[in-house]
């Protein structure tokens, strides 16, 4: 593990901050608690299923180097409906603007490196907002990211604007020539009345081993509406802790969909923190595996002021030696009176060898509330599995009817047309069975 | 609601009923723990020379050991050394029959409830009293070992019963197994043992009474059960503490053992002195319970209500090894003003067709804050297991915490688990339709925690099932009527 320690510190030694202010004192921070607790072991609460130290213990090149990809490239990579997206490509961690395609105007949509949001209008923002997710996260792996946050994007949404074109981001690693670990960055302001679609994908070239640790702060002001969808389809020597860390400040709706179908070990750290009066907070998950890939949802949803609302449901099938591990917490603080949060986990399991580790958990201060959770683990209803044979449905065919209805469920809360027609594509394609 | 409100904010007013001290002359060892005084009380218990050597096997592995800190529950540091590890009853000489129990010690158990003469013989309940960490009488016994069970305090089984002791003791909870049961395992005074032979289903419900007296004292008891094929018990356990300011430690250690086709049933009433509202003094209850099915068929069923101690933390656990075994935990956990608990299961199936069944139920008053804690585990091998939890919790007051932690790892697809949970207050539409139809705003709040508390209760035998719904009803007194 003192590899990666020393590949961190080489990094901070050779490209050392230089500026002063809110990314500075972050970056301070990040070090010396990366410093204090390494990569977190198993024996860390929040990384008791997964063994992230695992994959970090490998030699990896913290590259900077982003001249070998091309725009090729990248059109090898673009998801549906690019064509009427922003396009924001990261190679190897950091903002690549020749190969982005910004389409919506300026008065709209406003992107800027951190380092020089946090100097000029929107210098209260960053203060205020970044970094605020290590208060969720007190493990080495934030703190590693918030030690290089300085490298990171900013993104504005301006007030009463509803991005026409939806934000398209890639998270390219470089893994052609050596192994790559990179930490991308982003603090995402959504402004009064603004509405905007993220759609966020990891890409790694090359069969080298990559690691991408991001960490992305959303902030959502008074009635905006924001969407999130990741998908993550990747080999099984990419791997990625991902954290989306999302404040809601106003009266506001936010949707998040996390798709997962493919890579080593995935882990998504998913927060909402309901910080006004009569928020909405959606959160749904499928996570469809096979092979050797573990995937980890960690979600909180932490309820700070009264009348809010949340729903999350993440439903996974996990086949052959997969791993699928969810654990979900609700915070009800004691202000948070009539809150009405609920959590659901559903889990199919295909084989013998695959497993489900979940752990749905409510933390509640306040006595009027209403919450609960459910989780299942099981198989293929039978009886319904009957029901199809009988009819003269294949076996085949009968299983992935029924998976397709399961996970048909969260497909259909993808907004976007061209996401949810690839999402439903790649799905079908995994269950082996095209209607 | 406002007056609904007031009413269960009198609970704090309600006072532990169990609170008095005795004035028992006892034979004490000085506070503090060391080789000494582990070597103190086998000797005090004339224990033979393996019993020692246990013990103080598991005491050098409890110094290596951390406090465990990951509970959801904060209490201040138990200094180890300022206990009194080993407190009994002064006795002058041993007992023949209950008749030449000290006077006044019987009168404690009366005050208590548990008489150990005619009144209870007629309920047909056998009983073994435990004060402070001593086994001071156990009725009944004759007419059991009639049939072959043996049910006597721990100490004499040590005595009598040497081969079934050293097979069966530490075998479902061993000696290393967390830093409690390793203190339990080198300084365990007594407690209860007892053994079902094949085939025998005992008649009558056995029970335990365990009390704190003595100032300073911890109390660690020990109990086994071991349920030969084809045999059937039900056991009770009750606890009593009197009141005072510091902090009292109980780390029992509960082990049972069920073979082909026996079933074991195991019910608890936890009343330890809670502390006073301002959270001072009180009980820390940290326990130990595990049980293992380790036949095919065989059954333990877990039952607890618990309403008292500052502190709780407590996980009864089965171990469902034989196949087509079945698990179940049935639990209502009450706390008010300071009190926690960090209290839940662990069903962890092995052998195939196993099945377990959950059913948690807290209620939280006051500033209290109560936790469900529960692993449900499906191993490799466990084919066509089967769980089902359900862990509800009640808020009474907008000052206390209802916490969920459930853990689930499954590794087998054949496995059918299920897990729900809500928290929610009482509603005033419930309340409105109890006012309506002419019952006081108390009397419909107690009528809706009882519901509430049901599916447990009815789990309970008879007598325990009356003692349940009246501590219930004191724990929460202001608010249940």
């Amino acid at each position: 593990m003192s590899d990666l320690k020393e590949l961190i510190q080489n990094k901070i030694s050779k490209e050392p901050y230089t500026g002063n202010g809110a990314l500075q004192e972050l970056s301070r921070k990040g070090i010396q608690l990366f410093n204090e607790q390494g990569i977190p072991t198993v024996k860390h609460e929040e990384w008791k299923y997964t063994r992230i130290s695992g994959v970090l213990n490998k030699d990896f090149s913290y590259a900077v180097d982003s001249t070998a990809v091309t725009t090729a490239d990248v059109d090898a990579v673009r998801l549906p409906g690019h064509e009427a997206a922003n396009e924001l490509v990261f190679i190897n961690g950091i903002y690549h603007a020749e190969l982005s395609t910004i389409r919506s105007s300026a008065d709209e949509l406003v992107i800027l490196p951190l380092s020089e949001a946090a100097k000029g209008e929107y210098k209260s923002v960053v203060e205020n907002n970044l970094g605020h997710s290590a208060k969720y996260h007190t493990d080495g792996i934030n703190a590693m990211n918030n030690a290089f946050a300085y490298q990171g994007l900013f993104i504005a949404v301006k007030k009463n604007k509803a991005v026409e074109h939806p934000l398209y981001c890639y998270y390219i690693n470089d893994a052609r020539t050596n192994s790559v670990l990179s930490q991308p960055r982003t603090l995402i302001h959504v402004g009064v009345n603004a509405q905007v679609f993220l759609v966020e994908e990891e890409i790694t070239m090359g069969t080298s081993d990559s690691f991408i640790n991001r960490v992305s702060e959303v902030v959502v002001e008074e009635n905006a509406n924001v969407h999130i969808y990741k998908i993550q389809n990747e080999d099984s020597h990419s791997s990625c802790v991902k954290t989306t860390h999302v404040r809601q400040l106003g009266v506001s709706k936010v949707s998040s969909v996390t798709l997962t179908l493919n890579g080593g070990i995935i882990r998504n750290n998913l927060n909402f923190i309901l910080e006004a009066p009569g928020c909405e907070s959606h959160m749904y998950g499928l996570y469809c595996v096979k092979g050797e890939t573990h995937v980890d949802n960690h979600t909180i949803v932490d309820n700070v002021m009264p009348n809010s609302f949340s729903n999350e449901l993440y439903k996974g099938i996990i086949d052959e030696n997969a791993t699928g591990v969810f654990n979900g917490k609700i915070f009800v603080r004691k202000d948070a009176q009539k809150t009405n949060a609920y959590q659901s986990n559903k889990n199919v399991l295909m084989s013998d060898t695959a497993s489900v580790n979940t752990k749905p958990q409510l933390e509640i201060f306040a006595d009027d509330v209403k919450c609960s959770h459910g989780c299942t683990v099981g198989r293929l209803d039978e009886e319904a599995l009957f029901y199809l044979r009988a009819r003269g449905v294949g076996e085949k065919a009968a299983k992935a009817l029924l998976l397709h209805a399961f996970a048909g469920e969260i497909l259909e809360k993808i907004e976007l047309e061209p996401i949810r027609g690839y999402a439903e594509q790649i799905i079908s394609e995994r269950l082996g069975f095209e209607f | 609601m406002s007056e609904m409100l007031t009413t269960l904010e009198q609970t704090a007013l309600s006072e532990y009923k169990y609170g008095w001290v005795t004035n028992i002359e006892a034979d004490e060892a000085p506070p503090g723990l060391n080789e000494d005084i582990v070597r103190f009380i086998s000797a005090k218990k004339n224990e033979p020379e393996w019993m020692l050597e246990w013990r103080l096997k598991a005491f050098r592995q409890w110094q290596k050991m951390e406090v465990p800190r990951w509970p959801n529950v904060t209490y201040p540091d138990v200094d180890f050394q300022a206990i009194k590890y080993y407190s009994a009853p002064k006795q002058k000489k041993t007992l023949n029959s209950l008749d030449e129990v000290d006077p006044e010690l019987r009168a404690t158990f009366e005050k208590l409830g548990i008489s150990l003469d005619e009144q209870k013989r007629l309920s047909g309940v056998a009983v073994d009293a435990v004060i402070d960490s001593v086994s001071v009488a156990t009725t009944f016994k004759k007419q059991l070992g009639e049939m072959g069970i043996i049910f006597c305090s721990m100490s004499e089984a040590i005595k009598e019963h040497p081969e079934l002791v050293q097979k069966w003791l530490g075998s479902v909870v061993p000696v290393t197994d967390n830093f409690y049961s390793a203190l339990n395992s080198a300084v365990f005074s007594d407690g209860s043992f007892c053994y079902i032979p094949k085939g025998v289903k005992c008649p009558m419900e056995l029970s335990t009474y365990f009390r704190i007296n003595a100032a300073g004292t911890g109390q660690f008891e020990r109990t086994l059960i071991v349920a030969e094929e084809g045999s059937y018990v039900s056991y009770l356990e009750g606890c009593t503490a009197p009141q005072r300011d510091e902090n009292q430690l109980h780390a029992a250690v509960v082990e049972i053992v069920a073979l082909d086709n026996a079933e074991v049933k195991y019910s608890t009433v936890q009343n330890w002195f809670p502390g006073d509202k301002e959270g001072k003094g009180g009980v820390f209850n940290f326990v130990t319970k595990r049980g293992i099915c380790a036949g095919v068929n065989s059954k333990i069923s877990w039952t607890q209500v618990e309403t008292g101690s500052a502190v709780t933390w407590k996980y009864p656990s089965v171990i469902l090894k034989g196949d087509n075994s079945v698990g179940e935990f049935y639990s209502v956990a009450v706390t008010n003003n300071r009190q926690q608990a960090d209290t839940g299961t662990k069903m962890l199936h092995i052998g195939k067709n196993t099945r377990s069944r959950i059913v948690s139920k807290g209620i939280s008053a006051g500033y209290s804050h109560n936790s469900y804690r529960g692993l449900v585990q499906v191993g490799k091998n466990a084919v066509n297991a089967r769980n089902f939890s359900q862990c509800d919790s009640l808020l009474l007051g907008d000052k206390c915490g209802a916490h969920t932690f459930p853990y689930i790892e499954v590794k087998n697809s054949t496995a059918q688990v299920e897990h729900e949970a809500t928290t929610s207050k009482i509603g005033e539409d419930q309340i409105f339709y109890c006012n309506q139809r002419g019952l006081d705003t108390e009397t419909a709040v107690a009528l809706i925690i009882n519901g509430f508390a049901k599916e447990v209760m009815n789990q309970l035998p008879m007598e325990f099932a009356v003692e349940a719904q009246k501590l219930l009803a004191i724990s929460l007194e202001g608010s249940v009527g």
